[in-house]
């Protein structure tokens, strides 16, 4: 078997299956940091072997029987002090009963989210490190997400999985009376995990897209074992909101197309419709939230589907009600668009105007918005400048194309 | 492809472990002095009984104030005594508990429970190296 094929099979196992190996070996050890070792040791022993021994029909299954005799090895080292027979007959039968279940092995990822958004974990370290074990984003990408040096961030991480090992985190979901400390965190990695998928699909592909996909599985999981919780309901809604777009979001030659001009019949129905049926799970909760809120401003966006027009009116209420709970800078813009697109483009651009000019300096959808709204205003120096502003701020070639066209063509 | 054996066993087993932690009870000398009032030596009683029918208690005491503390230390071979606690605070330990239990969520239950926790603060902290395997159970 080639070199490459080799590399291929490990890397689909690597982006399928990541967070599912880790979080069963963690889960077991109640050892995160000594869960990413032994699969780091597996996938290595995995590029030595499998070139000339084949791809194993159930690649998950060997790397974790190579992973877990890692671990025994490691702990058996470590134990030496308890010299405990039971305890390592114990942990070999666990190892006989892992390579035997190699049908399947039971999903832990939910439990390993949970254990990261413990309060006895430091509440700056929670997101990045879902993001890094459950799903496998590397910790430099993290770092530059949450502005912060890569070596900073990987000290925030290692401390916090120590902090799970030596203070005894137990691994299991929560019972309800303690999601609501732990529930944001959780739902706030899911997003940032879908966002980079979105974010980053023109690039390469398919990791990408990867990624995207295990953060809507997430929420599904996350939908199944807690129904009860309207936030979950109203993420997952908004991540198939946005998923069912996906097609319609660049044409065949790459062009970019904004949201209010994507061609609806490339939207995928059966995904708008599950998403749908998500925000009216979470409304009979009586309990409005951000991504509650989120998701009916993108359903607000689905209905032009099916009335040919957007209900600006609307999603500026929606928005009103959003930024009333977040008043981050995503809610803050997109209120401002909302109301010019309202038929009061003046007040959209004072709303605009009064956002802090801070965060605003590198954040591109406020450039766009700006050239947008001050073109309504035909206020067209100001709105070239404006859309040029946007487009060097944006890392995806297609839209930066597409703002450029826009300050070149008075459209 | 395994070297091992290919049995079916039920693979929802995971380890059980049982750790040692201390609780730390830090409090304002306001509260220090009102230790010995007969509802907080109750409650104190209580908690104790408690810990103890649960099978958990491992010892602990009441800390005498801090100015009856004497502190030691010994460099370049020389004794150092000097009268009072290690650092005045304004909050400072007042008692300690040692439990048995499998988890930090189990010890922080208990602190949780302790009678001081509404007015003082509970640290939790694991006993360095006390954290065995007491056998495997089925996982919930």
């Amino acid at each position: 078997m080639s070199e490459y094929r080799t590399r291929a099979a490990i890397e689909a196992v690597a982006r399928d299956s990541y967070g599912r190996l880790i979080a069963y070996l963690a889960a077991r050890s109640g050892d995160v940091a000594g869960a990413e070792d032994a699969l780091g040791d597996a996938f290595a022993a995995a590029l030595k072997r499998w070139p000339g021994d084949g791809v194993p029909q159930k690649p998950e299954a060997w790397l974790l029987h190579v992973a877990h005799n890692r671990m025994i090895d490691t702990a058996r080292h470590d134990q030496v002090r308890q010299k405990s027979k039971k305890f390592l007959q114990q942990i070999a039968e666990e190892a006989e009963t892992v390579a035997g279940a190699d049908e399947h092995f039971p999903d832990e990822r939910l439990k390993l989210l949970f254990v990261c958004a413990h309060p006895a974990i430091d509440p700056a370290a929670r997101t990045p490190l879902m993001l890094q074990t459950v799903l496998g984003i590397d910790a430099a990408r993290i770092a530059s997400a949450f502005l912060m040096s890569p070596a900073a961030m990987s000290q925030r991480l290692v401390r916090a999985k120590t902090k799970i090992r030596d203070a005894g985190i137990p691994f299991r979901v929560p019972e309800p009376s303690e999601w609501e400390e732990r529930m944001s965190f959780v739902l706030d990695a899911i997003y940032a995990a879908y966002t980079t998928g979105w974010e980053s699909l023109i690039e390469t592909g398919s990791t990408h897209r990867a990624l995207a996909a295990e953060a809507i599985a997430l929420g599904r999981m996350l939908v199944q074992s807690m129904p009860g919780e309207s936030e979950a309901h109203g993420l997952l809604g908004l991540m198939l909101h946005c998923e069912a777009r996906r097609g319609a979001r660049y044409t065949s030659d790459g062009e970019f197309v904004p949201l209010d001009q994507q061609d609806t019949a490339l939207w995928s129905q059966s995904l708008i419709d599950e998403a749908e049926m998500h925000l009216r799970s979470a409304a009979a909760f009586k309990q409005m939230g951000r991504y509650q809120l989120e998701a009916a401003i993108q359903s607000v966006h689905a209905s032009r589907a099916k009335t040919g027009r957007i209900d600006w009116k609307e999603i500026a209420l929606l928005y009103e009600g959003l930024v009333r709970i977040a008043p981050a800078i995503g809610p803050l813009v997109g209120r401002a668009v909302a109301i010019a697109q309202a038929g009061e483009p003046a007040a959209g651009f004072a709303a605009l105007e009064q956002i802090p000019s801070d965060p605003t300096a590198d954040y591109q959808p406020y450039w766009a918005a700006r050239g947008h709204l001050l073109r309504i205003l035909n206020r067209n120096d100001e709105a070239v400048e404006a859309f040029n502003r946007a487009a060097s701020l944006t890392d995806d070639p297609a839209l930066r194309e597409y703002l450029f066209k826009r300050a070149t063509a008075s459209i | 492809m395994f070297p091992g054996g290919n049995k079916h066993k039920n693979d929802n087993q995971k380890l059980n472990y049982i750790m040692k932690y201390a609780l730390l009870v830090h409090q304002s000398q306001e509260h220090f002095d009102r230790r010995d009032d007969a509802a907080a030596v109750a409650a104190g009683r209580a908690y104790g009984e408690a810990l103890q029918a649960a099978g958990v208690f491992v010892g602990g005491a009441g800390l005498d104030s801090p100015k009856n503390a004497t502190t030691v230390s010994v460099r370049d071979g020389k004794r150092q005594v000097h009268d009072g606690p290690y650092a005045e605070t304004k909050e400072f330990l007042a008692g300690f508990g040692i439990i048995d239990v499998p988890n930090l969520d189990a010890a922080l239950e208990w602190a949780a429970r302790h009678p001081a926790a509404g007015f003082a603060s509970i640290e939790v902290r694991p006993l360095l190296g006390s954290r065995f395997i007491v056998g495997s159970a089925k996982s919930s």
